[in-house]
């Protein structure tokens, strides 16, 4: 440790660390813009400055390293001032629309410009006119842009994709897909985490709020609802609550007093989803068939494999997603008990994910033209409905899901973080493979936020190799060991977005490592007390094979619950 | 063997650093730089095409649509700024309608902006095809422009 001399007090610092760093453990606030946690500093944007004593100079205290007898000062007249022309600067060209940007209130460009005291336009520049980026998950405007370069940085450094860089130089750099051709054929996944790392509004979901607003107010359509596993405990966040409230019941009466006819849970069909992958596994662990088998929930995921790895596609499980499989389940088997046209039915889902609003669109993730799922609202376009509905999610009184889809086991609910998908395999797969339930439900090993975590599960006589990974860049190197001939895992849990969907792209914005721990941690809380812990004992899954599907991987299943992936072509 | 694998055949094992010399090989043979050539040349490499879109946009040299037959060069730098090489770039821009690093839909005419050509004592300077010419004014570019148009038959509008 050295000491080193801040705003006149002395304070511990580590030796190599930031400024930064030695600042933010003192509790002393510094603001920052282009600063990632977690990330090699950039120090672009240069709001983080301090003031050197003795030689005045101003340092970006992200990236410049403490030294001992450093002395300086966090906000003196000069530093004060130059963040405030930076801010100045960065508005000289940005649109005066804050009344109708989406982030309105939410906006760190506004923030940094009110605690600036920035109350009069001193800097006039020219502003940007570049068309709007628009794919069927994400929307760009590079008017609003500030060239932070945070979603640069998360696409091509946690994801491993890059499909967007600077563009140009100087005064005229802008964020660009290869060739300006866009988002819709570049090697996007529409994972969405360039929103979430957005201080502005230039990244937004390609909203569909005001087709739900209208399905809404339809009498001749009814409107059905289903929330993934990973919404509830994120939602709250939208409403001031600090992250890791789950609302699950309160967020259900909410649904219903926006006017949705059935409320259904996402983690029904995560139960679901676990008897037909659990199923898929077993036989091509008994036949032979391709392993390591892949998980296919996540669908910024299967892109990722689609354009990029495939060559691996035949790994990928053949089962839809959870959203597609209920939707795909409310159109057929709902839609015939209760005696409802399909083509009168409206299947909207919640998701905390952006890729969901691409993957309901898949040509293949229908039947006779119509979607199975109509319309995907993120975590935050449902934040946005309740408050255009002044509905008070806060004070309600919870109420519980419907049925024939509502009732779920938690471990459909714990899907929403990395290595609950793993972990209620596993619970189910040693039911049906031994007869007995495991002793001890939980499966530690796959828990929490690393990238990656390996584990060797005996499952009755059989030993498999499993293994967890999450956020694209992990898998990228995960498949290239898979590619180089690595054997000994059998089944490979993928999500695309670092800690599971608790931190998707659709998600309350901010990129702040502890909001995803504490909805990570709410969701094994939920688990921790439940009673039905396992899918393969929840009654309505049960009832829907009894009824309807027969047995997994039986001919109903393989039509409605399965399906097929293709290489993709992309710039 | 197109221009670009025989491009890249040279360079085998090539990593990053490789990029711009070999965006230059490419720009040599092909004339400017084609999507087919970028996805190429990112494959080879292993760096995302929006990366190297991001790199070749970066520097004046690179084109992205192939030299018209009449490929135009307006100096910017100081020197024939303070002789008023805006006004020649702007007649440019407005005879051929085009924007600088675009080409003509009958690929007759490209225009191009250059830092400094070295040859500031004959500011403002223009270079077509490799022939400078010197102390150009507006007017004098419309004529150079017009005599083009007549050698390939048009009317020299």
């Amino acid at each position: 440790m050295i000491e080193m001399q801040v705003d006149g007090r002395t304070i511990e610092a580590g030796e190599g660390e930031t400024i930064l760093a030695a600042l933010k453990r003192e509790g002393i606030h510094v603001p920052t813009l282009c600063h990632m946690e977690g990330l090699p500093p950039s120090g672009a944007c240069r709001m983080c400055v301090v003031e050197q004593e003795g030689t005045g100079a101003l340092l970006p205290s992200c990236s410049y390293p403490v030294s001992p007898g450093m002395k300086v000062r966090t906000r003196s007249p000069k530093v004060l001032n130059a963040r405030k022309t930076i801010v100045e600067l960065l508005l000289s060209n940005h649109p005066d629309d804050c009344l109708y940007c989406v982030r309105s209130g939410n906006c760190e460009l506004q923030r940094l410009a009110e605690a600036m005291g920035v109350r009069q336009r001193s800097l006039r520049g020219a502003k940007n006119h570049r068309p709007h980026d628009v794919s069927g998950a994400v929307v760009r405007d590079p008017d609003k842009c500030i060239l932070c370069g945070r979603c640069v940085r998360v696409c091509e450094e946690v994801q491993g994709i890059c499909c967007i860089d600077f563009v140009g130089r100087g005064c005229k750099t802008y964020i660009g897909t290869t060739f300006d051709q866009g988002l819709n054929v570049s090697t996007c996944v529409n994972c969405g985490q360039c929103i979430v790392a957005c201080p502005t509004g230039a990244l937004t979901e390609h909203s569909c709020l005001n087709e739900v607003v209208a399905a809404l107010s339809d009498p001749d359509k009814v409107v059905i609802a289903q929330h993934a596993p990973a919404v509830s405990v994120s939602l709250a966040e939208e409403f001031g609550v600090p992250a890791g409230q789950d609302v699950d019941g309160k967020m259900v009466a909410a649904l219903r007093l926006l006017g949705f006819d059935w409320v259904f849970d996402t983690s029904f069909t995560a139960d679901l989803t676990i008897m037909e992958e659990g199923s898929e596994l077993a036989h091509r662990i008994a036949s032979g068939g391709v392993l390591p088998m892949f998980t296919s929930c996540s669908p910024g995921w299967i892109k990722f494999v689609e354009q990029f790895y495939p060559d691996l596609i035949p790994n990928l499980s053949s089962c839809k997603s959870p959203q597609q499989m209920m939707g795909a389940i409310i159109k057929s088997y709902f839609a015939e008990k209760e005696n409802l046209d399909p083509k009168k039915v409206v299947s909207v889902s919640i998701m905390p994910c952006t890729a969901k609003k691409f993957e309901s669109g898949r040509p293949e993730m229908g039947r006779d033209h119509t979607p199975d799922v109509d319309y995907v609202l993120t975590t935050r376009e449902l934040g946005r409905l309740l408050r255009m509905f002044g509905v008070n999610l806060m004070g309600i009184e919870p109420q519980t899901a419907d049925n024939p889809f509502g009732e779920r086991s938690t471990a459909g609910k714990i899907f929403g973080a990395s290595g609950g998908v793993m972990e209620a395999a596993i619970r189910t797969a040693n039911f049906l493979l031994t007869g007995e339930e495991l002793p001890k439900l939980d499966v530690l090993p796959v828990r929490g936020m690393k990238g990656r975590k390996e584990l060797r599960a005996k499952i009755g006589d059989l030993e498999v190799g499993a293994a967890v990974v999450n956020s694209l860049s992990g898998a990228r190197k995960m498949l290239d060991e898979i590619r180089a001939g690595r054997s000994d895992l059998q089944f490979i849990e993928f999500m695309t977005c670092p800690g599971g969907c608790i931190n998707g792209g659709g998600q309350p914005i901010g990129i702040d490592p502890d909001a995803a721990k504490a909805r990570m941690a709410a969701l094994y809380k939920i688990d921790e007390t439940a009673k039905l812990r396992v899918s393969h004992k929840n009654p309505y899954v049960k009832r829907l094979y009894d009824e309807f599907l027969g047995k997994p991987l039986g001919e109903k299943s393989h039509h409605l619950l399965h399906t097929k992936y293709a290489a993709r072509e992309v710039l | 063997m197109s221009a670009v694998e025989s491009v890249l055949k040279k360079h085998p094992g090539a990593g990053r650093d490789a990029l711009i010399p070999i965006l230059q090989e490419v720009q040599e043979d092909e004339g400017y730089l084609s999507r087919e050539a970028i996805a190429e040349i990112g494959k080879h490499l292993g760096i995302p095409t929006a990366k190297i879109y991001g790199v070749a946009t970066f520097y004046n040299q690179f084109r992205f649509q192939p030299k018209g037959k009449y490929h135009f060069m307006v100096c910017r730098g100081t020197a024939c700024h303070v002789k008023g090489s805006n006004r020649v770039l702007e007649t440019a821009e407005k005879e051929l309608g085009l924007k600088p690093g675009q080409t003509s839909r009958d690929r007759l005419f490209s225009l191009e902006v250059v830092a400094c050509m070295g040859a500031c004592g004959l500011s403002p300077v223009m270079n077509l095809n490799g022939e400078f010419y010197a102390k150009v004014t507006p007017q004098k570019l419309v004529k150079i422009i017009q005599e083009c148009r007549e050698t390939e038959g048009g009317d020299g509008r």
